[in-house]
């Protein structure tokens, strides 16, 4: 039961993805090409309404139903790591078209070899595992 | 109503939407960040005896994983209940752009239906694209501790400088891979 809420919030968040067409390997692509404003709205009215989000979570020192702390996990002080790392992250997401939440909604809608892509995608996070301590963060 | 949730929905929809998303999880007592749930995927896998990186208690992680099988029923449902025409209304640019790289109906469906196949998958092209592109997405991703829920949308909302750092990244990979490379791998 305590994992039902999880499903389901899931499943809302599979919807509007797929509804808004953000799991498109076309929107991707025409997001990279500056062609149109539909991804930067998305991105950008996420991100504005999220800001306010959190600062009301901040002012009112709101609570999660478990009565914790609510924190987005603090990130490190680096450069190297946030800017190789995600300029690696962003030519994959270009090739594929797809950021990791939506290669599962598109194996949900039907695009099987997509789970080609998770499951290289998961071979990927394990080199990052072995390679870790070589590379600069 | 269901007229209207079968068209395609605006940005100014699907922002407030996804924000809704992070913010639920905050309220579980969680933070949205797909990304680690690769990182789950290899631990429960056994990664950890390679590498101490995937040496932790993944038992308080199922709850995302719980969260995508969400997402791929999601994407389920949106694509046989809540969709009456499938096909992009992508801009006319883009389409023409995609049509000189060999692109066949740009926009037809959600992915281009000529590579994302399993017949594809065994060519050059397929290989770099699906195998490739899926590699560099989780390599990338758990390099820069996150990716597009964690840090653009957790992190920047959180107005955390590493986050923008990452996302600037996110587009400069981006922007190389759809101007200098794309163009080769599409043509091949």
């Amino acid at each position: 039961m305590k994992y039902l809420k999880y499903l389901l919030v899931g499943a809302f968040f599979g919807i509007v993805l797929s509804k808004a067409e953000v799991v498109s390997w076309y929107r991707i692509y025409e997001m990279f090409q500056f062609d149109s404003f539909h991804m930067y709205g998305v991105i950008g009215s996420a991100i504005a309404v999220g800001i306010i989000l959190i600062q009301i979570i901040r002012r009112t020192n709101m609570k999660s139903m478990l009565g914790t702390e609510i924190n987005i996990p603090p990130k490190n002080r680096s450069v190297a790591r946030y800017l190789l790392g995600g300029i690696i992250f962003g030519l994959g997401w270009a090739l594929t078209g797809a950021c990791p939440g939506p290669m599962f909604i598109l194996v949900g809608q039907g695009v099987g070899v997509m789970l080609v892509v998770i499951v290289s995608a998961v071979m990927g996070t394990f080199a990052y595992g072995l390679l870790r301590e070589k590379l600069p963060h | 109503m269901i007229d209207l949730i079968s068209q395609p929905w605006p940005w100014y929809v699907a922002g407030p939407l996804i924000a809704l998303v992070m913010f639920t999880l905050l309220y579980f007592g969680n933070s949205f960040g797909v990304s680690s749930n690769l990182a789950t995927m290899c631990a429960i896998a056994g990664a950890g005896k390679y590498a101490s990186f995937f040496r932790f208690d993944w038992s308080n992680r199922l709850w995302n994983l719980v969260f995508i099988a969400g997402a791929l029923i999601g994407g389920f449902i949106a694509s046989q209940y809540l969709t009456t025409q499938p096909g992009i209304a992508l801009a006319a640019s883009t389409v023409a752009s995609l049509e000189e790289l060999g692109v066949t109906n740009p926009g037809a469906q959600y992915v281009p239906e000529d590579i994302f196949n399993w017949s594809t998958l065994f060519s050059l092209k397929g290989l770099i694209i699906m195998v490739g592109g899926g590699f560099l997405v989780g390599f990338g991703a758990r390099y820069a501790g996150g990716c597009t829920s964690g840090h653009a949308i957790s992190g920047v909302s959180d107005l955390q400088i590493p986050s923008i750092i990452a996302v600037i990244g996110f587009f400069i990979g981006g922007l190389i891979m759809t101007y200098v490379f794309l163009p080769l791998i599409l043509t091949l």
